[in-house]
């Protein structure tokens, strides 16, 4: 069945010049593997289709059960230069929380 | 040898909550309290104030702070990390030790100053000998930006803070020194480690990274079961109880609200995170897929294993150069139809903007209610259009002034002259802001020469 990442994971993202950071992290350790599985960086890029300009790379961090996802040209120049309410990219790891992923029952 | 540290962390930006480090430093046993107050751009509005006051150019709010605190810290021997000495350590430690006497602390109290890590007067030097300072997210040289540059500050590391430390200082106020080196000095200065002891060095780094943004890893702005985090009201900012070998708790003071949780520091761990295997400062490059994390109590996290690698031989140098304008304008649009009206009402402000044949670099719309925050993706979910309320919040950018202040005064016409139900307009016209841009490089460590001075108050 499918589920939203809210329910199985958190999440938490800051920037780096243009670059958003999501961290994203199992709730519970067993649910580490299908995060690996399938929040892929291509998965996640088609996500935030529209939504960025540049590639996302995707490192993990089995200790932490998380995932770290750099997207960049995510903030419309970052820092000053950016006009988004989020020009600081804390948001976007909620954003990617809206991803469904298949679950098993 | 001291067996366990207690660093506490009280501020982790510039304009934090300006009572933790009291709470910090009253609250229960600590040796250090470190504060972060340096943000990527900080340190160009700190330039900017010091061009009009050669006597200022750091976190003001630093000076009554440390009035409020010093005979805490004098009576409880606890010493100071922080780096709010920004574009003008020396001001700043004047400042400090002017509270200080007034305090009658004289002969009582020693300052360290750390600096060198200002490089504007020395930039022409610099690229003339052949450092280009090429922006690492774009690979230009910064000849293209030179004119316009207003602040130029390495990046140092824990090691001039040891220094000072040696030298007896209770406070050490430095320039731009790195977040995590504020918290792995008192480490090296109180256990004696090497500059070698990679995986001691990214120990320390990764305590300094899980504590530097303050109660971002007690609780504050954290997403797991944030609902049920007691008494944030009342948040205890997180404080490092570190041992010999590296190992550390993250704690914090007993009757205080929020919540250390392995949940809650993993989240902080992977805040504003590259490249997890390389985690590069000016003292190691940190390995963060070793760090193994343990609820060891309640409000108790255990973190240990930290592995690290050599330091490289570069600095990260920050630059903040001039940019261009920017301008934001804001109108709220009621129920019914409130998002179609923004809608309209962006349509009819583009329109003459474009008729007026104002030139922008970017012009950006956001429905505030809509898709802020999630743009795309939270259109999709919304589905209805029927939303009780609408922001419009559109911006411009120019590398000019002119066309940026020509928009300021086509926001409120629209009142009277676009869609209805419109309010929300109060503050008046917006105002075209200055963009003071960064510009991150790298420069050869053997560059920069950090300078340590302690001097008695």
């Amino acid at each position: 069945m499918k589920k939203r990442l809210l329910e199985i994971a958190h999440a938490r993202s800051g920037d780096k010049g243009d670059t958003a950071n999501v961290g994203l992290i199992a709730l519970r350790p067993k649910d580490y593997p299908l995060l690996v599985k399938q929040v892929t960086a291509a998965r996640v890029a088609r996500h935030f289709k529209g939504m960025i300009t540049g590639k996302v790379e995707r490192f993990e961090l089995p200790n932490l059960r998380a995932l770290n996802f750099l997207l960049h040209g995510a903030l419309d120049g970052g820092g000053t230069i950016s006009l988004k309410t989020d020009a600081q990219g804390k948001v976007f790891s909620t954003a990617l929380l809206r991803m469904e992923i298949e679950v098993p029952r | 040898m001291t067996r366990r540290l207690r660093i506490a962390a009280g501020q982790g930006f510039w304009g934090d909550w300006l009572e933790a480090p009291y709470r910090q430093v009253t609250g229960g046993p600590v040796d250090y309290l470190m504060m972060d107050y340096l943000a990527e751009v900080t340190m160009s509005i700190m330039q900017k104030q010091k061009s009009r006051d050669p006597a200022l150019g750091y976190a003001k709010d630093f000076i009554p702070l440390m009035q409020r605190i010093l005979p805490i810290l004098a009576q409880r021997k606890i010493k100071v990390t922080a780096n709010a000495g920004g574009v003008n350590p020396r001001a700043c430690a004047a400042a400090v030790a002017e509270a200080a006497r007034g305090l009658g602390l004289q002969k009582k109290l020693k300052i360290g100053v750390v600096s060198g890590d200002d490089l504007l007067d020395r930039l022409d030097g610099l690229l003339a000998r052949g450092h280009a300072l090429q922006n690492l997210d774009t690979g230009r040289p910064l000849r293209d930006v030179r004119d316009r540059v207003l602040s130029a500050n390495a990046y140092l590391g824990a090691w001039p803070i040891v220094e000072a430390l040696r030298q007896g200082a209770d406070i050490v106020i430095t320039g731009r020194v790195t977040d995590t080196g504020l918290t792995l000095a008192p480490l090296i200065h109180a256990f004696g480690w090497q500059a070698s002891d990679w995986d001691l060095m990214a120990a320390g780094t990764v305590a300094g990274h899980i504590i530097e943004c303050g109660a971002q890893a007690s609780g504050g702005n954290c997403l797991v079961d944030w609902k049920r985090i007691p008494d944030l009201a009342n948040v205890g900012y997180p404080i490092v109880e570190a041992q010999a070998d590296g190992s550390f708790e993250i704690l914090k003071h007993p009757r205080t609200g929020g919540r250390i949780s392995v949940a809650g520091v993993t989240e902080q761990l992977v805040y504003e995170m590259g490249n997890p295997s390389e985690y590069i400062t000016p003292d190691c490059v940190a390995d963060f897929t070793t760090i193994e994390l343990r609820q060891a109590g309640k409000d108790r996290v255990r973190v240990s294993g930290v592995k690290g690698k050599p330091a490289t031989d570069k600095l990260k140098v920050s630059i903040a150069y001039f940019y261009g304008y920017k301008a934001v304008g804001t109108l709220v649009y009621a129920w019914p139809d409130a998002r179609a009206k923004a809608q309209a009402a962006d349509r009819i402000l583009r329109q003459r903007l474009k008729d007026l044949k104002l030139e922008f670099e970017a012009i950006h719309t956001e429905f505030v209610g809509v898709d802020a925050t999630h743009g795309r993706l939270a259109r999709e979910a919304v589905g209805s259009d029927d939303v009780p309320e609408v922001q419009l919040r559109v911006g411009v950018r120019a590398r000019d002034e002119a066309p940026v202040e020509r928009f300021t005064r086509e926001i409120a016409p629209l009142i009277l002259n676009g869609p209805p139900s419109v309010t929300g307009f109060a503050g008046g016209r917006p105002k075209p802001e200055e963009i003071v841009a960064y510009w991150p490089a790298l420069i050869d460590k053997q560059v920069v020469q950090p300078t340590v001075e302690v001097v008695e108050v």
